[in-house]
C-alpha cells in the first residue's frame, strides 16, 4: 500500500485554494488555501459557526446536498479537480468517507450496514467477498469483537460508541483514501471518546484523516496539524504541536486557552 | 317569538353583569394573596348566574310540548296513536297560522293559549333562577374562596361532558347498528349473509308483492367493493408514493410549497363532483374506446369508479407518505450520500425501507376511505349487484346498497332496512380494525427516531 515516491516527495493529499462558501447570499467561508498531508491527522478547530463543518463538507461535496448552498475557488484530491462540474461526485465520495456528529446507522443489521457500500458499488461479487470486507472493516475500526457474534442485528441496537465505529467501520468499508470526521466524538463519553481516538491514531498509517472538533485536549492529542478558523476565515495553520505551545496568531492563543468561543 | 329567546338573552345579560359584579366585589375586598385572580372570581359569579337558568330553561323548553300535547289531546279521549297525532299536527298548523278543514277552533285556542302562558311562566322562572343564582354565588365571592379551582373544576366538567356525549353517541350508533343486526339475523341466516351468492332485495311497492321477498346473499356486494378498491389503489397507491418521493426527496422546497396544498385540494373536492365527472366524462369514453378496441365496456363500470376513486384518494397516499419520508432524519440520508450513493439508491435502499411501516399506514387509510366511499360508486358503478371481477362490467358496493335500501317509502323494520344495518355494521368493523392497524403501526414508525 504504501507509495515509496508519495514518502519521498510529500505531495499534498488535498489542496484548497481560495475557497469561499455561500449559503444563499451570506458568505461563509473566505478564500481559504489549505495543503493536507498524506496519512496525517489534520484537526479543524473554531469557535462554533466559523464554518469548520463547513469547509470539511466541500471536501466530499456534501453540500451539494443544501439547495442554496454554492462554493468558488477549487480543490484538489491528489492533484486532480473535485470542485468542478464535471467531477464525479459518486467516485469521489468512495474515496473520501465521512463520518458524521452524531453515530448514523441505517435502521438495518450490522452486516448490512457495512455491507451497504460494497454492495452498492459492487465491490464484493461473491458473498464470501462481502463477509471477508465487512469483517475487515469491523476489525478495522475496533468494533470487531464486541459485535462478531451479532451482526445480524439492528445497527442501532449498539450503544453510543459502538454505533459510532460500526459508522467509521461502514466509511472504511468501501477504501477510501480519506476520513472527514465531523465532531465524531460529541455525541459520546469519556471511555467511548477515548476508544475513538486511539482508533484514529491507528487508522492515520493507512488514512488521510481531518477531524473537526471541539476538544482542544482531542486536538492536541491525536492530531498532526492543526487549523484554526474564527468567522470563515483561516486564522492560523500549522503543527499542533506550535498551534497549541506557540501559536503565532493573537486570537488563536486567545482561543485555545478559552479566552473567546 | 320573541318570548322563546328572550330569557337566552336574560342569562347572557346577567352572566356579563354577573363577572363584572364578582370581580368588583373582590377587587374591593382587603386585598391579600387571593387563591386566584379577580377573574376568576368573576367567571365564578358568571357560572353561578348562567349555568342552573340554562339548565331551567332547557329543561322546560323539552317538557312543555309534551305537556301542552296531553292537555289540548285530553278533549279528545276517544283518539290515540296515530289518529291523535294527525290531529294534533294539524291543529298545530292552524296554530301556525296554515288552516285545514276539520280543525276544531276551540283546541286552536286552547294551544295557543298554552303556549303564550307557558312561554311567560318559562320567561319568569328563568330570569328568577338566574336572579337567584347570581346573588348566591355574589354573596359567596370572599377572600377565602378558592375561585381559581373551582372555575378550573368547572371546565374541566365542561370538557368532560363534551367527550363524553361524543362518545355516547358514538356507542349508541354502534349499538343501533348491532341491534338492528341482531334483528336482521334472525330474518335472514348469517349463514346466507355472508356466503349466499345472490343479492337482490327487490323494494316491494305494494303489500302483496312482499312474498317475493328478496335474497340477502352479499358475496356479491363484498366482491364489488374489494374490486373497486383494488383499482383504487391501483392508481392511488403508485401515483400517491411517487409523488410522495418526489416531493420528500426531490422538489426544491419552493416546489414542494405549491404542489404540496394543490394534491391535498384533490381531498377537498366534494366526492359528487368527483362522481359526476365519472358518469359523465369518464364512463361514456371509456365504453367508446371500448367499442374502438372491440371491447364492451358497459357505461357504468367498475373500471371508471375505481379510477376517478383512485383520483381521489392519490393524496392519502401522498401527503403521508410525503410526511414520513420527511420524518426520516437527515442524517440518515447523508450517511447514504457519503458512501457514494445516489438520490435513488438512497431513497431505494434507506429511506423506503425505513418509512415502510408509515407508508403501508398510509395506504390503509387510503383503503379504508375507499371502502367507506359512496358517492362515486352510486354515479359511476351503477346498483347492480354482479358477482364478478371484470372491471369492465357494472358492480355495486356495500355503501351504494346501504343507501338504495335506505331511500324509499318502505318500512323501517322490513328486512330491506335492516339488510343495511348488517351491511353497515360489517363496513364498520372492517374500516375500523383497518384504522386501528393502520393508526398503531404509523404511531409505532414515529416512535423509532425520537
Ligand atoms: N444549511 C445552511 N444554510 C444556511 N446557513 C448555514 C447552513 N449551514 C451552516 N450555515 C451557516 O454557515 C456558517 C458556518 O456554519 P458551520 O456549520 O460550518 O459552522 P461550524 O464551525 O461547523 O459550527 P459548529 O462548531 O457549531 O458545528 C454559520 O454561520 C451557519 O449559520
Ligand atoms: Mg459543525
Amino acid at each position: 500500500m504504501v507509495n515509496v515516491s508519495a514518502l519521498s516527495d510529500p505531495q499534498p493529499k488535498l489542496v484548497a485554494r481560495a475557497v469561499s462558501v455561500y449559503y444563499g447570499g451570506k458568505q461563509a467561508l473566505f478564500d481559504i488555501d489549505l495543503d493536507i498531508m498524506s496519512r496525517e491527522v489534520t484537526a479543524f478547530i473554531g469557535p462554533s459557526g466559523c464554518g469548520k463543518s463547513t469547509f470539511l463538507r466541500c471536501f466530499n461535496r456534501m453540500n451539494d446536498l443544501i439547495d442554496d448552498c454554492r462554493s468558488t475557488g477549487s480543490m484538489l484530491l491528489d492533484g486532480s479537480d473535485i470542485a468542478g462540474p464535471d467531477v464525479d461526485v459518486v467516485q469521489l465520495r468512495m474515496r473520501i468517507g465521512m463520518v458524521f456528529q452524531k453515530p448514523n446507522p441505517f435502521p438495518k443489521s450490522v452486516y448490512d450496514n457495512v455491507a451497504y457500500g460494497p454492495r452498492l458499488h459492487g465491490m464484493a461479487p461473491t458473498r464470501g467477498d462481502l463477509d471477508e470486507i465487512v469483517e475487515t472493516s469491523l476489525r478495522r475500526a475496533g468494533i470487531w469483537d464486541e459485535v462478531k457474534d451479532r451482526v445480524d442485528q439492528p445497527g442501532t441496537s449498539l450503544s453510543g460508541g459502538q454505533q459510532q465505529r460500526l459508522c467509521i467501520a461502514r466509511a472504511i468499508a468501501v477504501r477510501p483514501d480519506v476520513l472527514l470526521m465531523d465532531e465524531p466524538c460529541s455525541a459520546l463519553d469519556p471511555i467511548a471518546t477515548a476508544t475513538i481516538e486511539e482508533l484514529i491514531d491507528e487508522l492515520k498509517s493507512e488514512y488521510t484523516i481531518i477531524i473537526v472538533t471541539h476538544n482542544m485536549q482531542q486536538a492536541a492529542r491525536v492530531s498532526q496539524k492543526t487549523a484554526f478558523l474564527n468567522l470563515g476565515r483561516l486564522i492560523e495553520f500549522d503543527e499542533t504541536q506550535k498551534i497549541f505551545t506557540n501559536p503565532s496568531e493573537p486570537s488563536t492563543q486567545d482561543y485555545i486557552t478559552g479566552r473567546f468561543g | 317569538m320573541l318570548l322563546s329567546y328572550l330569557p337566552l338573552l336574560i342569562i347572557a345579560l346577567f352572566g356579563a353583569g354577573a363577572f363584572y359584579a364578582s370581580r368588583a366585589r373582590i377587587s374591593a375586598a382587603p386585598q391579600r394573596s387571593l387563591p386566584g385572580l379577580p377573574g376568576h372570581y368573576g367567571w365564578y359569579g358568571t357560572l353561578w348566574t348562567v349555568v342552573p337558568a340554562t339548565l331551567v330553561y332547557a329543561a322546560w323548553t323539552i317538557i312543555d310540548d309534551r305537556v301542552i300535547r296531553n292537555v289540548v289531546l285530553s278533549d279528545f279521549p276517544d283518539l290515540s296513536g296515530a289518529a291523535a297525532t294527525l290531529l294534533y299536527v294539524s291543529i298545530e298548523n292552524a296554530a301556525a297560522g296554515v288552516m285545514t278543514d276539520d280543525v276544531p277552533m276551540a283546541s286552536v285556542e286552547l294551544l295557543l293559549h298554552l303556549e303564550n302562558l307557558s312561554a311567560a311562566a318559562r320567561f319568569a322562572l328563568v330570569t328568577a333562577v338566574s336572579v337567584l343564582g347570581f346573588f348566591w354565588g355574589w354573596r359567596r365571592i370572599r377572600p377565602e374562596l378558592t375561585a381559581r379551582d373551582r372555575v378550573e373544576t368547572a371546565l374541566l366538567v365542561a370538557l368532560f361532558i363534551a367527550s363524553i356525549i361524543a362518545i355516547l353517541t358514538t356507542v349508541g350508533i354502534v349499538l343501533s347498528l348491532v341491534v338492528e343486526t341482531f334483528r336482521f339475523f334472525q330474518l335472514v341466516s348469517p349463514f346466507e349473509f355472508f356466503f349466499g351468492l345472490e343479492w337482490s332485495p327487490q323494494i316491494a311497492l305494494r303489500e302483496d308483492q312482499v312474498a317475493a321477498s328478496g335474497a340477502f346473499g352479499a358475496v356479491p356486494v363484498f366482491a364489488g367493493t374489494l374490486l373497486i378498491t383494488v383499482i383504487a389503489m391501483l392508481v392511488a397507491g403508485p401515483i400517491g408514493l411517487m409523488s410522495a418521493i418526489y416531493l420528500a426527496e426531490y422538489a426544491h422546497p419552493r416546489v414542494r410549497a405549491v404542489i404540496k396544498p394543490l394534491l391535498e385540494i384533490l381531498a377537498g373536492i366534494p366526492t359528487v363532483v368527483y362522481g359526476f365527472f365519472a358518469a359523465l366524462v369518464l364512463a361514456p369514453s371509456m365504453r367508446n374506446l371500448g367499442v374502438d378496441l372491440g371491447l364492451t365496456i358497459s357505461s357504468e363500470s367498475a373500471l371508471a369508479a375505481g379510477l376517478i376513486m383512485g383520483i381521489m384518494i392519490i393524496p392519502f397516499v401522498s401527503s403521508l407518505s410525503d410526511d414520513i419520508m420527511t420524518a426520516v432524519p437527515m442524517s440518515l440520508r447523508e450517511g447514504s450520500y457519503g458512501l457514494g450513493a445516489t438520490a435513488s439508491e438512497t431513497i431505494k435502499r434507506v429511506i423506503l425501507p425505513a418509512a415502510t411501516p408509515g407508508i403501508v399506514g398510509g395506504f390503509m387509510l387510503a383503503i379504508s376511505r375507499a371502502i367507506g366511499e359512496t358517492m362515486i360508486v352510486v354515479m359511476a358503478a351503477g346498483l347492480a349487484a354482479n358477482l364478478t371481477a371484470n372491471p369492465f362490467e357494472a358492480v355495486t358496493t356495500v355503501t351504494v346498497q346501504i343507501a338504495t335500501l335506505l331511500v324509499g317509502d318502505h318500512e323501517f323494520d322490513s328486512e330491506k332496512t335492516m339488510a343495511a344495518f348488517a351491511l353497515g355494521l360489517t363496513l364498520f368493523i372492517v374500516t375500523l380494525a383497518l384504522n386501528v392497524v393502520a393508526l398503531r403501526v404509523v404511531q409505532k414508525y414515529s416512535e423509532r427516531y425520537e
